[in-house]
Order: C-alpha cells, then structure tokens, then sequence
C-alpha cells in the first residue's frame, strides 16, 4: 500500500484500543460522579449537572477546529503537505461539528429550567452557532471536493479561512451584545465557583471527552485511510476489466479514454 | 503542467513549444514580463463588467431579486408598525447580502465555461489579480445594486436618510467583505456540481459578523450618532482587508488545480 491510498492508523493499534478502553472507563467514572456522588447544585439543582457535559463538549469542540486549522495549516505548508494531515483536519473537525452540536442542545436544555428559555441571545451562545453554522459549510465542502489532492488543498483554505473567521465572529458579537444590553440573564452571580467534588467531576468529564475525542478522531481517521483504500482498489478493477474487454473484442490492450490512476 | 515546471510558483505553465530543440531554461528569455497586480486586477474587472454589460445578469435579475426581497420583508413585517423603518438598515444589508450570492455565483461561473480555464492560464495572470479583479468587478455591480437598493427603501419604508458619511464609511469596507468572501468560497465550490446550493451555507455564516457590523453602523448613523459607528467601521475593515487578504494568499492554490 502507497502513501496515499494506505489504510493509515493515527496511533498503534495497541494505543487505539487503550484509548478507547481509557474513554469508556472515564465516561463511567463521570456517570457515576455526576449522577450520585456529586451534590445538586444549591442555587441551580440538578440542571447544574448538565454542566459536565456541557463544559467538556465545548472544551473539545474548540480542541477540535483547533487541531483541524493546523493540520490544515501543515497540509498546505509544501515542506509538510502529506494526505495524512487532510484526514486528519477532517476527521477532527466531524467531532467539532458534533460536540459544537452537542454543547448548543445541552445548554439550551439547561438554560430552560434556569434562564427560564430555550435560547438567549447571549454572545458567547451566537458565537457558538455561527461556529456550528462555519464548520458545517466546511463539512458540506469536503464531501463535494472528494479525496483528490485538489480537494484537499481547497478544503484547507476552507478550514483555515473559517478558523480566521472565529475571532472577527467573536467580537463583533460581544461588542454588538455588550453595547447594547448590559445586563443580560449570563451575569458572573448565576455561575459562582465551583469546587470539591463538583470540580473533580468537572475534570472527569473533560478528561472523558478529551479521551473520547482521541479515539473517535482516530476512528474517523482510520475510516477515511480504508475509503481511499476501497476507492483506489475499485478503480484498478475497472481499469482492469476494460483493458480485458478490449483484449477480449481484439483491440488494443491499451484502449483510450482510461484515465490515468 | 509540465511546462509549468521552471516557472516560478503561483503562476501556469505557457502551452506552447518553443523551437524543436529548445531547453526548458532557455523559455523564459521569450516570455513578455508580467504585468503589474493593478494593471491585472484592472483588465480582470473591465473583462467581468464587459460581460455583464452585455449579459445584463445584475440588472436584469440580480436587482430584481434584491427589490423583491424588499417587497416581501414589507409583507413580513406589518409596514404599519413602524418596524420597517428601524429595522431598514438590517433588513438592506440582509438584501445586499442575498443578492450577492448570485452575484458572485455567476462571477465565478462564467470562467467555468469549456475552455476558459486554459485559456486564463495561457496568459499567466496572476492567481492575485485574477482574485482582485473578480472581487473588484462584483464591488462595482454591487454598489450599482445598492444605489437603486437604498433609495428604494426610503420611499418604500419611509426611513429619514441621513449620515451619509458614515453610510459611505461603513459601506464601502462591508461591500469589498462580502464579494471578497464570495469571491473566494465561490472560487472553492467552483467545478463542484453542487456550487449554486452550497454557496449559502459556506458565505452567511462567515459574512455574519459584516452584516452585524454594518447594520450597527448604519442604524448608529440614521440615528444621527456617528460616534459610536466608528467602532463598527473600523471592524468592516478589518474583515474587508482579512477576506481580501485570505483570498489574494489562496486563490492560486484554489484556482490553479484545473478541475
């Protein structure tokens, strides 16, 4: 197997398995901590236990888009280019994709019994969804680019021109919610310090979904590496089953019009 | 592009064989010397304005869209209610915006004809200027469209105009960021089969924080308080200049692939 069609792996298989095995135990651990061991919250309830999810997900979320605008980054670095970085930029930003998801829906579930609404136009949660919105569109891109080489590099511009983006979406959006309505339900009382066991629980779940987002992107990563691999074989059957109708009709062993692997 | 191979980067290869015999080395000595980015930048735009001049894309459909699109926020929002004068600046840039999805869609889609590709690179533009100029060309359609847009909205909306400084201020930078954004998504999308559906979802989201910039610096200037736009106007620039940036770094490794 070449390079470029390799059925390539991110980690060992040994790591791979560990990572998920490690995954699995901290997600337990976190269940079991933010369920039954942890207090309710004394101000919020039980709702505040949405918050080990809900700050863990967005954790991995900026984790994710980060690592995609680098490896993207090294892709159309020449020095660095290697289809490996692509793979991983994309597989990386399908997690982001999801836990951006993830981090909108359990909010608003949180904010229903707390804000007393489902969404408020607070800044951080505009950015948010515009975030979604971006790597959503990127997404959609790389299906319709294809694993080509071209592909890879229009899908890196992408990646790096939504990732510059981020910023200009931040702060227009502060500024915008900050000048014009001061105070809004998202005021630092609501959310005061944590600690104990509610912090420990909170490091659990960031640890879990860290954990969670190293085995899936090396899932993610594995499945794109066995795509082009199947891609790769079908087109050699092909060309192989035209060049054996061509000699099979008496042509030339060469027909025209096979394009070139 | 084979040919292409003792070029400098950023630049296609020229087709043509030279004398039988000839070193590849010895090709650039007949080769005219590049122009420079504005002369570029300047024969792109005439060529993109040339065409519309004679297709009348922009004013033939692109305006009426965007008129439409005036007409049925009236219908959304009760025109009795007094919404429709405060909400005109957001409403006009959310018109500006929508209408320059086709605007740069076709801008695109017209060097996607059989052909016009090679020819393009036949004559060694600059990845650059060839950005420029189509971002430059789709400024100039777009100013044109808002020059009947704006009006439009005062007679029909019965918004005060005023601040025409900060109007212009704020303008001119959201203008350049919105067809520098579509320019380049365009430039992304184009070859796919899927471009005219995808654009939206690509351009909105990253064009959202111009809309947001420029509807505050417009509703700042109608209200006659120029001094808080300031802010917003200098944030049109900056995303004006990182679009334009992004897209004159990219668009070679955009543009240049041939598919």
């Amino acid at each position: 197997m070449t390079a470029t069609t390799g059925t390539g792996r991110l980690f060992s298989v040994r790591v791979e398995a560990a990572l998920g095995a490690a995954a699995a135990a901290a997600f337990g651990a976190l269940a079991v901590l933010g369920l039954a061991v942890a207090p309710p919250d004394a101000v919020q309830g039980d709702a505040q236990r949405i918050m080990y999810l809900h700050v863990p997900t967005a954790w991995v979320a900026y984790l994710a888009f980060g690592v995609t605008a680098l490896a993207s980054g090294l892709y159309l670095w020449p020095r660095t280019r290697a289809v490996a970085w692509d793979r991983l930029a994309g597989a990386s930003a399908e997690i982001g994709v999801l836990c951006t998801g993830l981090t909108l829906a359990l909010g608003s579930l949180w904010g229903r019994p707390i804000w007393g609404v489902w969404w408020a136009w607070d800044a951080r949660l505009i950015t948010t969804a515009v975030l979604f919105f971006l790597y959503l569109g990127y997404l959609a891109l790389r299906r319709v680019l294809g694993p080509t080489e071209a592909g890879a590099r229009r899908a890196a511009v992408a990646a790096l021109v939504a990732f510059v983006d981020v910023p200009i979406v931040h702060f227009s959006v502060e500024w915008w919610r900050t000048l014009h309505q001061r105070a809004t339900v998202f005021t630092p009382d609501l959310s005061p310090s944590i600690e104990g066991v509610m912090a420990l629980t909170l490091w659990v779940g960031v640890l879990a979904f860290t954990l969670g987002y190293l085995a899936l992107v090396a899932l993610r990563y594995r499945i794109a590496g066995l795509e082009a691999a199947r891609d790769a074989a079908a087109l050699e059957r092909a060309i192989a089953a035209r060049v054996a109708a061509a000699a099979a009709a008496g042509g030339t062993v060469e027909p025209a019009g096979v394009p070139a692997p | 592009m084979s040919a292409g191979a003792a070029l400098s980067p950023g630049r296609s290869g020229r087709g043509g064989a030279p004398a039988a015999g000839a070193a590849p080395a010895a090709a650039p000595a007949d080769r005219p010397a590049p122009l420079p980015l504005w002369r570029e930048v300047a024969l792109v735009a005439a060529k993109d304005l040339r065409i519309e001049r004679r297709s009348r894309v922009t004013t033939g459909q692109v305006l009426p869209f965007a008129l439409v699109v005036v007409v049925l926020f009236a219908f959304a929002l009760d025109p009795d209610r007094g919404l429709l004068a405060r909400a005109a600046p957001g409403l006009f840039w959310v018109a500006v915006l929508l209408a320059g999805l086709p605007a740069v869609n076709r801008s695109v889609g017209v060097e996607l004809a059989p052909g016009v590709r090679d020819q393009l690179a036949l004559t060694r533009l600059d990845p650059s200027g060839l950005f420029v100029g189509k971002v430059l060309a789709v400024v100039v359609e777009l100013a044109a469209l808002q020059a009947v847009l704006g009006p439009a909205m005062v007679v029909l909306y019965d918004v005060r105009p005023g601040g025409a400084a900060v109007l212009a201020a704020a303008g001119v930078p959201a203008t350049v960021a919105v067809a520098a954004a579509g320019t380049l998504y365009a430039g992304l999308a184009a070859g796919t089969r899927v471009r005219e559906t995808l654009l939206p979802l690509l351009v909105l989201p990253v064009t959202s924080p111009v809309l947001l910039a420029a509807t505050r610096a417009w509703e700042d200037a109608l209200a006659r308080a120029p001094g808080d736009a300031w802010g917003w106007v200098a944030m049109l620039w900056v995303a004006a200049v990182t679009y334009l940036a992004a897209g004159m770094l990219a668009f070679g490794a955009v543009w240049e692939d041939g598919t």
